[in-house]
């Protein structure tokens, strides 16, 4: 099979199955026993489904119509707050694990297992997502496959740890301010978070219902759509999933970026960045030729509206498990969560009234251009445990800044590709932003610098 | 800071949450920078009916 196993991609894993070349149970078997010898460094996945998954990939072999399927044979794993029938999701916490286990699958399992995928596992990430970093007080950290020193970033650190070291080639995660986008940028894999609304977050353990989004993280441009198309399409059992039908990008693909038009984000979005998160801009804009800069209004204050609606939210969401049993949060967590509780509601409506006014000044800058470049995150990986950086000579709290260019982003729901730029020593992440619907021209986008061979995912020095 | 640090004892009173005297730093922190982004965002004019982004639909 092409790309080497652990490094197959999940198209190339699906044609190979299909072809008869390989068994589903052979490519689990594989995804098992890497998961067994490398997760003690990286501490992606916090369970293994064994026994489910080798009872899949059984079901696959024995039916030449489902090795027909668009993922047939394709190991996953998904963000430990997914429900996952028969596990508890726990969503990074401790307090969860006394929660009676899930009784049914996430529809998005669900909808990969449909077309041929295979879960193997759940996986670490930031308590109750409320996190950068991928660092976990209950489980210990994500370790980053291309330097075990370094974070995963977060909240999905699992996610993205799991997929940067050849585990499995396809992760489910959640994104509410960056959750995506940062930890795809440190590990130097795709990653794709969808417009607000499109995929369904029925049976997932929230964290900020207006803005949280699930997406996935792949090594290829081509897998992310294939689960993408996958998992899209209306689904009652969440009130924000849109009634809109599935509309395919894996045809659009390989339309090429001729027509585009493409534009990079300036302003905000070039302030506070190191020398590297520009240096995989300018790569890339360079790639596109794209000479146009476009501003995003008041960026600044859109990143400050999203933050004030995630405290509060999460706060509001927390606020019994607080008052009964705030000693066994993550401390950090729980801290932020209380202060959040306290906000007065004013200000969180003003915040909701200034979201609108915001998505439509940037909806108005889509009737110019196709697509906006930005940097995914200042910096590459930081060190675990590292709590300030230097900008501009100056020493910042290092948290809360990690996501200062994806925050402005989902703030108003837009779809956004992570592309990896492979520099070095370590790769960094740049984001394809396109409007509302228009996941099929971020992928066309992404796809295409994948070919120009501007973004791929290196290959970490994991065994 | 005063002024914060008499506001979270109350609204933790007043919300039921406990409040450990090790936690209140922090909290008060956490609670000044969201008012800090909070003001950001309420000194930016907009009309009066200006509406907010969720929309009920009955």
């Amino acid at each position: 099979m092409a790309g080497e196993g652990a490094w197959a991609s999940a198209a190339e894993i699906a044609r190979a199955v299909a072809a008869g070349e390989i068994s589903a149970a052979t490519v689990v078997d594989d995804a098992l026993a890497r998961i067994d010898k490398l997760n003690p460094a990286l501490n992606a996945f916090t369970a293994v489904t064994v026994e489910r998954a080798r009872a899949k990939a059984r079901s696959i072999d024995a039916a030449p119509d489902e090795a027909k399927l668009p993922l047939a044979g394709v190991p996953f794993a998904v963000k430990n707050l997914f429900d996952v029938d028969g596990i508890a999701s726990v969503a990074g916490s401790k307090i969860n694990r006394a929660y009676p286990p899930a009784n049914r699958d996430s529809p998005l399992i669900e909808r990969l297992e449909a077309a041929g995928a295979i879960l193997v596992g759940a996986l670490n990430m930031g308590e109750y997502a409320y996190d950068f970093t991928g660092e976990n007080a209950h489980d210990g950290p994500s370790r980053n496959p291309h330097d075990l020193t370094r974070m995963t970033g977060g909240s999905s650190g699992g996610s993205a740890g799991a997929v940067a070291g050849g585990l499995v080639p396809l992760t489910l995660g959640s994104d509410t301010n960056g959750s995506i986008r940062v930890p795809s940028s440190f590990c130097g894999i795709f990653g794709l978070k969808p417009t607000y609304g499109r995929l369904t977050r029925a049976r997932t353990f929230p964290f900020v219902a207006s803005l949280d989004h699930l997406g996935s993280f792949a090594r290829t441009t081509r897998d992310l759509a294939l689960s993408y198309d996958a998992m899209q399409g209306p689904d009652a059992d969440d009130p924000a999933c849109a009634q809109k039908p599935a509309r395919p990008t894996v045809p659009q693909l390989d339309r090429g970026i001729e027509g585009l038009r493409v534009a990079v984000a300036g302003g905000y979005f070039r302030q506070g960045a190191f020398p590297e998160a520009l240096e995989a801009l300018d790569r890339v804009a360079e790639a596109l030729h794209v000479v146009d800069e476009i501003e995003l209004p008041e960026a600044a204050r859109a990143r400050s509206a999203a933050y004030v609606i995630t405290a509060t939210e999460a706060g509001a969401l927390h606020l019994g498990r607080l008052r009964r049993q705030a000693r066994d949060f993550d401390p950090a967590v729980r801290d932020r969560l209380i202060a959040g509780a306290m906000v007065p509601a004013a200000l969180v409506n003003k915040a909701q009234i200034f979201r609108r006014w915001y998505r439509d000044q940037v909806l108005k800058l889509f009737e110019h251009c196709d697509a906006i470049l930005a940097p995914a995150t200042p910096c590459v990986a930081p060190k675990l445990g590292q709590q300030t950086f230097v900008v501009d000579g100056v020493e910042m709290p290092l948290r809360p800044n990690i996501g200062i260019y994806t925050q402005p982003i989902s703030f108003v729901g837009l779809p956004v590709v992570a592309v990896p730029v492979p520099l070095l020593p370590l790769p960094i992440g740049v984001q394809i932003i396109c409007a509302p619907w228009r996941e099929d021209i971020a992928l066309r986008v992404a796809h295409a610098l994948e070919q120009m061979q501007i973004a791929a995912a290196p290959r970490p020095p994991v065994p | 800071m005063a002024a914060l640090d008499e506001y979270i004892v109350s609204a933790a009173a007043a919300l039921g949450l406990p409040l450990d005297e090790a936690w209140k730093p922090a909290v008060t922190t956490n609670l000044e920078v969201t008012l800090r982004h909070a003001a950001a965002v309420t000194e930016f004019k907009l009309p009066d009916d200006a509406e907010p982004a969720p929309v009920f639909k009955a």
